[in-house]
């Protein structure tokens, strides 16, 4: 492994640690938990467009876990956990079949993130009343991935790497 | 490339869609009848809504619920996020309170009063 390689690495991991901590000290004052912008996602987009399926996939599983050891809990691990697999399996097909544009990836994976999340609520609550956030979650995902993907896109074509 | 735009578009559409039709099914309907009060998916108790009254659900882990004037409304709670209590008052059939880390669920029911009777027996 290059030592080059290796750096970048750990700057992209070690951004989107400090983004998820970011994150996760701006309350929102929602009804509906898990509206989110979803900031992270940018690093992750980042590295499946510039890098490759194979590190975009180390890159985010290595963060939730870390993420979680750090900020979070033994509860909150599972949610993003599954957010995180849900959304990135998500987006590797889509971007894999050329069906959608940047943004439409994007939002794929923002409205999967929040679906993932839902699906570990039902299974924690063991109970379906998590179905009524479902539409706020649908329609915030879509907001949030086209803002991301609208900026992951320039990142994309842009950074020099 | 534009036709990928339009795509994308029409993808975008399409989950809105989706996310108004679920929550046109999922509106609450009529009015409310009692509360069911489940922990963790178990049933923790069933509070009729046009009897005022506090109770507490869990010890430890609490969450104290209020029913006052045919509505409930966590009013209180000792868990990290407080998502219940910001959620408000609940009083048509279908609104939900829930609170993750507590896993509690309070969910308004709707019926007459005698179906309540028969359910509790």
């Amino acid at each position: 492994m290059k030592t080059s390689y290796l750096a970048r690495y750990a700057l992209l991991l070690a951004l989107a640690m400090v983004l998820s901590y970011v994150e996760s000290q701006i309350p929102l004052s929602l009804a509906v938990p898990g509206v989110k912008l979803g900031v992270t996602n940018l690093v992750v987009i980042f590295a499946l467009y510039r890098l490759g399926t194979k590190e975009a996939w180390m890159l985010s599983l290595v963060r939730v876990v870390l993420v979680s050891l750090t900020f979070g809990n033994a509860y909150s691990f599972w949610y993003s956990l599954a957010g995180a697999v849900l959304s990135l399996a998500v987006m590797t097909v889509l971007r894999r079949l050329h069906w959608l544009g940047d943004l439409g990836v994007s939002v794929a994976g923002a409205v999967c993130h929040n679906l993932g999340q839902i699906a570990v609520a039902m299974v924690v609550l063991r109970s379906t009343a998590v179905v009524y956030y479902l539409p706020v979650l649908l329609a915030s995902g879509v907001a949030a991935g086209v803002c991301i993907g609208a900026v992951a896109a320039v990142l994309v074509r842009r950074i020099v790497w | 490339m534009k036709k990928r735009w339009k795509r994308d578009f029409l993808f975008i559409a399409v989950i809105l869609l989706g996310a108004a039709v679920l929550w046109w099914l999922l509106r609450p309907s009529g009015e409310g009848a009692y509360v069911l009060v489940t922990v963790g998916g178990e049933e923790a108790g069933r509070y009729p809504l046009w009897e005022d009254r506090t109770v507490t659900i869990g010890d430890r882990d609490y969450n104290i619920l209020r029913i006052e004037n045919g509505s409930a409304a966590i009013v209180e709670a000792n868990c990290g996020d407080h998502t219940c209590v910001r959620t408000g008052a609940v009083s048509r059939a279908g609104e939900t309170i829930i609170c993750l880390p507590h896993e509690v669920v309070v969910q308004v029911v709707g019926g007459a009063p005698s179906d309540f009777d028969a359910v509790t027996g």
